[in-house]
């Protein structure tokens, strides 16, 4: 299991040595403490619960206290808990500290995060619709148009894309690479784009799909 | 200081000569050619400073057989090698776009009085 919870610090770019720019995302991560480990006996499927950052324990319920004291962080509990998967057999000792070191350069990543909410949209902006033309006669802007087709089938199609809700969803970005990685203050200088507002929390795993060199 | 901030400043060249628009420079870059790599120079006025920190740019302007030539380079790029000011300008405005469209005499720039 390669994974750490991180939060976004925001995008810039980096040069390498021969001056290629990059666009980069900053992500703090980690570091985070081992919380609990689910056990194929025990749970039915191996992960560990990391912890990230840090809360006052006046502010957390008694439950998340008594769950983070086996692994002595009652006393200051993370603010955010998120679950990784693990191989079968890998053991993780509670109380232990994860860093960006189990990343190196040049590594896949896969980041997931919570979108930007964008409230109500229109077709245009949520889906990419052309919409009308503005003059020329016009009259028709920014709608979706028809959504069926005549008294036959008489409904309108499954997940016909309207207007509504967009954003405020997890999304996955896969196989971003990883240009640069800060060890004193914990920083992963991810190649493009990454869900979520400028201090948002995002997951890091090792890529799923792209197998690092 | 803020992470973000550190980040940036860590990566911007502080060893390079400062200038300001209305400066005639002299660029020193590195080329790379398939495998072998030179240092070519370009002279030029700087008409423009665009951007801030690691993204800042500069524009030069010279004329070069008879054609207007620009070329914009990242200020904290690896690729510049060195900068010489070899004159300083006296302009009025940040951005000398004004000079596209003159040349010849009309297109000189003031000399910067020495104090």
């Amino acid at each position: 299991m390669k994974g750490l919870i991180g939060k976004k610090l925001g995008m810039t770019q980096v040069y390498d040595e021969t001056g290629k720019i990059t666009p980069v995302t900053v992500i703090q991560a980690g570091p985070c403490t081992v919380i609990s480990q689910m056990t194929e006996e025990n749970n039915g499927y191996s992960a560990v619960q990391l912890g990230f950052g840090e809360r006052k324990a006046k502010n957390v319920s008694k439950a998340v206290k008594g769950h983070c004291a086996k692994s002595g962080k009652a006393e200051n509990p993370p603010s955010v808990i998120r679950e990784f998967r693990a191989e079968k057999d890998e053991k993780f000792e509670l109380g232990s500290v994860l860093t960006v070191e189990q990343f190196k350069e040049n590594d896949f990543i896969d980041v997931y995060g919570t979108t930007k909410g964008r409230g109500f949209q229109g077709v245009v902006k949520r889906y990419k619709f052309a919409g009308g033309r503005a003059s020329h006669g016009g009259g028709w802007i920014r709608r979706p148009g028809s959504s069926g087709q005549r008294t036959w089938p008489g409904k309108v199609d499954r997940n016909k894309r309207r207007p509504g809700h967009m954003g405020n969803v997890t999304r996955t970005v896969q196989n971003l690479q990883l240009m640069r990685i800060g060890k004193e203050d914990n920083l992963l200088y991810v190649k493009g784009a990454v869900p979520g507002p400028t201090g948002g929390v995002v997951i890091v795993r090792s890529a799923r799909k792209k197998v690092s060199a | 200081m803020n992470l973000m901030e550190k980040v940036n400043k860590a990566q911007c060249r502080t060893d390079l000569t400062s200038f300001n628009v209305g400066d005639t420079l002299k660029v020193y870059s590195k080329i790379i050619e398939g495998k072998t790599e030179r240092v070519q120079a370009f002279a030029g006025t700087v008409i423009a400073k665009k951007g801030s920190g690691i993204q800042e740019t500069f524009t030069l302007r010279r004329i070069a057989f008879g054609q207007g030539m620009e070329r914009v380079y990242p200020i904290n790029s690896p690729r510049i090698v060195k900068i010489e000011v070899q004159k300083k300008g006296e302009v009025r405005r940040a951005k000398l776009y004004y000079l596209r469209d003159r040349a010849g005499k009309a297109a000189r720039i003031k000399d910067q009085a020495s104090n």
